[in-house]
């Protein structure tokens, strides 16, 4: 999986290929592309090429595939998995300036981005018309759609409205192949096989999506937005099973805890109700007329469940605040720290309790700081693990915990991530989900898009050769010395 | 040769049925005889005896069922604890199984709202042309691990892999259900209801319309007290009137059915954009026996017609459910990748081509 060629001489060409400038290959530039979210590795790639239309980067990927050369799309490298950490001696494709938003139709709902559009702008497009684009990670932004599309980008709205994948209608990409394909379409109902739904989610495996087709929803007319305080965890948690329960189906369900309410408070000033060790933010969205209705039912739930207090944003801005204090929490919490891992296991929503519980009890164990900041309508945890990565042993023992937390999820029964995919990060915990029958599925399929393995390599499946279970300490990458951890 | 059908009971038998033969299909409750209609070559695995509920978690919007399980006995599971699928499964009542469902890709009029089938299944465990029995995708509302087969399967008309259980998420049903008859003259003035109606503040639950008729019907779901106030306003713009619970329940069954489309004839499903609709209905009304549906506020439209009618000249692309004509109609765009993927899931062809 390494360049045949001599490294000059690929750099030369594959400059060739687009207009002057648009090809980086000298060490400083390079620098701003060795890592993405997770920090923790990093990899010095070839050359960093930076089209400006689909038809360029149809020609940089059907080079790479000529030369059997790995290549790693980028979008604005936000992954929290490592999924845009580039191949080390591969090509970088920056997606960025391919930022049109190609079409937008009100009358039909949709519009047709490239994938370096950032995921805010469609809804700030589609705005004027009564429109949103409804997938909302915290990063949105500054994300781009592309890598929306490629890791199945969740956010605080997925109870109700899915996550990316189920937005995307239909997107023209280039395969690993060179293959140009356009899959689904302007239609919300597809005929044969959902090609658009194997697409999304790759996580970059498959080629580089080159234009989007994304539905886009009335903006609901009102929203009741309540943000409550309890004393316990626990006590938020048998919150959330109440309004399940009770036959509601709230846009968003979102749970904070002490330490990120800290962080937060201190990042945008937000104010929380005093001594709570847990916010709940609910929000009901709707017509004005069924929002007055189930407002009354939320907010008698919300008295019944002990809370310490109880706060309805009034107006618009109040709810602002309150999204803004909780979008911001990740980043927040991230400047209480040196360095932080963020998980993103799912549990069975009932056994939020519990997971937080068996959480809160190995941070205490290990001597490891952790807040949680989580979508408590989908049991989508994301523990925010805090360390300093020059004291020794502080990453081992983060790493740790994490570890711990995937395989507690995978024993509930769920998921090793929600939203923010595999990647880099958790391609070893990759087995404790599915059998070697079904990784080796998946690695055909990976296959039949990619038979060079050169889009994206060494993300999402386990290390060749490395043993099948997670290890610890140094990544098998790290040993053989191609990445790299400051 | 009619080949003996094949009823395993279990995932694992299922998995034993594929491997007894050189070519196999898998069938349902027959209730959409075109996607199985294959050379009598393939053995017929039956998934009747592979049914019942495996697991239902209300608190957790999730259950997994066996793919033979009729639709009717998890709407009726479901609806016990007030829940249901929102995108209303077609042919329930005509005994369709949740397996035939998701390898038919088939959605109902409540689609519009929160979307389709593809939109509310979480995980699979399928048998592949090798009959390894895989389960990928997730058991929980959300899983981003591993790429999404589960969608995958989805129209795919059985032909990657034999379905054997199958998770879905649902949701709360709405407390009550208002439909309303809106007065539409002609295709033109259709289009500017599905259109306006589709992306006002209302949330219609659903939005279709029937090929002839001069109206739009318009569902809506929520609690009463705020379902009269919104359908005073809807009414108020678009002139109609409201359906009885009755009549409203059995013109739904009617689209859910089919029952507007003769037995004898030919139906097909087609994927449209609203503003192909005027063209769609004109197309319909020109075929021979030509009648017709529009659902999910115009993306998908349904045609029946008798024999002779040339469905495959369709300008959408589109697939046949009933009658002999060819399987794949319209425009048709398979990747140069297909025949890869086929082979990833099934490399010797047990199960049957797209193509067959
Ligand atoms: C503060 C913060 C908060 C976040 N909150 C959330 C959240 O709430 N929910 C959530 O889901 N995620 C969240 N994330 C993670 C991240 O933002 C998402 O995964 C996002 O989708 C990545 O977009 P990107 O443009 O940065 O992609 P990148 O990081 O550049 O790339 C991500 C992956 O996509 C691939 N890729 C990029 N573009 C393309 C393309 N055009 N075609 C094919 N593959 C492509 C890359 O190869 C890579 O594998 C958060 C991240 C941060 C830093």
């Amino acid at each position: 999986m390494t360049a045949s060629a001599p490294a000059p001489d690929v750099v030369r060409r594959l400059t060739a290929l687009l207009p002057a400038g648009r090809v980086l290959a000298d060490a400083a530039p390079l620098a701003a592309y060795e890592s993405d979210g997770l920090t923790a590795f990093q990899a010095k790639p070839l050359a960093v090429a930076m089209p400006e239309t689909q038809d360029e980067v149809v020609a940089i990927v059907r080079f790479c595939h000529a030369e059997k050369l790995p290549f790693v799309a980028r979008g604005s490298g936000t992954s929290l998995s490592g999924g845009s950490l580039p191949f080390a001696g591969g090509i970088v494709i920056a997606l960025n300036r391919l930022n049109k938003i190609v079409r937008l139709d009100p009358a039909q709902r949709i519009a047709v981005v490239e994938p370096g559009v950032i995921n805010l702008a469609v809804t700030a497009a589609a705005q004027p018309h009564g429109l949103h684009y409804a997938p909302d990670p915290s990063s949105q932004s500054i994300c781009t759609i592309g890598g929306n599309v490629a890791f199945n980008a969740g956010g605080a709205h997925c109870l109700k409205y899915g996550m990316t994948s189920n937005h995307v209608l239909g997107l023209k990409a280039v395969l690993a192949t060179g293959e140009v394909v356009e899959f689904g379409g302007a239609s919300r109902e597809q005929i044969g096989p959902d090609w658009t739904g194997l697409f999304v989610g790759n996580e970059g495996l498959f080629g580089v999506a080159l234009e989007i087709t994304v539905q886009l929803l009335p903006r609901a007319e009102v929203f009741h937005t309540v943000l409550a305080g309890y004393r316990t965890l626990e006590e938020a948690g048998e919150a959330v099973s109440a309004v399940i329960a009770s036959g509601l189906l709230p846009g968003a369900i979102e749970i904070m805890d002490a330490l990120a309410l800290e962080a937060a408070s201190a990042a945008v000033h937000a104010d929380y109700p005093p001594a709570c060790e847990a916010v709940l933010i609910v929000e009901l969205e709707g017509p004005r007329e069924v929002v007055a209705v189930d407002r009354v039912r939320l907010d008698a739930i919300l008295a019944a469940s002990k809370p310490v207090e109880v706060r309805p944003a009034r107006d618009a801005a109040e709810r602002l605040a309150i999204w803004k204090g909780r979008k911001s929490a990740f980043s927040a919490v991230g400047r209480l720290s040196p360095d932080f891992i963020v998980q993103d296991g799912v549990v069975p929503r009932r056994r939020l309790g519990e997971a937080l519980r068996k959480i809160a009890g190995w941070s205490r164990e290990l001597g490891v700081r952790c807040a949680n900041v989580f979508h408590a309508g989908d049991g989508n945890l994301h523990p925010l693990i805090l360390y300093d990565g020059r004291e020794a042993g502080a990453l081992e023992r983060a790493e740790e915990f994490a570890g711990k937390i995937l395989r507690m999820c995978v024993e509930m029964g769920g998921s090793i991530t929600g939203e923010h995919g595999v990647g880099m990060e958790k391609r070893d915990y990759l087995p404790d989900m599915f059998n070697a029958e079904e990784l080796a599925c998946l690695k055909r399929l990976r296959a039949a898009f990619d038979p060079h393995g050169i889009a994206n390599p060494g993300k999402m499946f386990p290390a060749e050769g490395a043993p099948a279970l997670a290890q610890h300490g140094l990544h098998p990458l790290e040993k053989a010395g191609v990445i790299s951890r400051e | 040769m009619s080949a003996a059908l094949i009823t395993p009971a279990t995932p694992e038998q299922l998995a034993d049925a594929v491997r007894s033969a050189p070519r196999v299909v898998v069938v349902g409750a027959g209730t959409k005889p075109r996607l199985a209609q294959v050379a009598d070559t393939f053995a017929r695995i039956s998934t009747a005896k592979l049914r019942g509920i495996v697991e239902y978690e209300p608190s957790e919007f999730t259950f997994t069922a066996l793919a033979g399980t009729p639709l009717r006995e998890i709407a009726a599971a479901l609806a016990d604890k007030g829940q249901y699928l929102p995108f209303e499964p077609m042919l329930a009542g005509a005994g369709a199984t949740l397996g035939g469902t998701v390898a038919a890709g088939l959605s109902g009029p409540g689609r519009f709202r929160f979307g389709g089938l593809r939109d509310f299944i979480l995980g699979v465990r399928f048998v592949d042309g090798e009959g390894r029995l895989l389960r990928l995708g997730g058991k929980v509302v959300k899983n981003a691990a591993g790429f999404d087969v589960p969608k995958f399967l989805v129209g795919g008309l059985g032909r990657f892999g034999g379905l054997a259980e199958i998770t879905f998420k649902v949701f709360p049903r709405p407390t009550a259900l208002r439909t309303l008859r809106i007065d539409a003259a002609d295709d033109a003035a259709k289009l500017r209801i599905l259109t306006a109606a589709g992306g006002a503040r209302w949330e219609l639950d659903a939005l279709d319309t029937v090929v002839g008729q001069p109206a739009v019907l318009a569902r809506i779901g929520g609690p009463p007290a705020a379902l009269d106030a919104l359908c005073a306003e809807i009414l108020g713009r678009f002139p109609g009137r409201a359906l009885a619970d009755d009549a409203a329940a059995e013109v739904w069954r009617g689209a859910t059915e089919f029952a507007w489309a003769p037995a004898a004839g030919a139906l097909a499903k087609f994927a449209l954009t609203p503003a192909q609709t005027p063209e769609f209905s004109a197309w319909v009304r020109s075929l021979p026996g030509g009648c017709g549906w529009i659902g999910a506020g115009g993306n998908v439209g349904y045609a029946s017609a008798g024999a002779g009618a040339n469905l495959s000249a369709a300008p959408w692309p589109g697939v046949t459910l009933r009658g002999h004509g060819p399987l794949w109609l319209g425009p048709q765009r398979t990747p140069a990748i297909a025949g890869a993927v086929k082979h990833a899931l099934d490399p010797q062809g047990r199960f049957p081509a797209l193509n067959d």
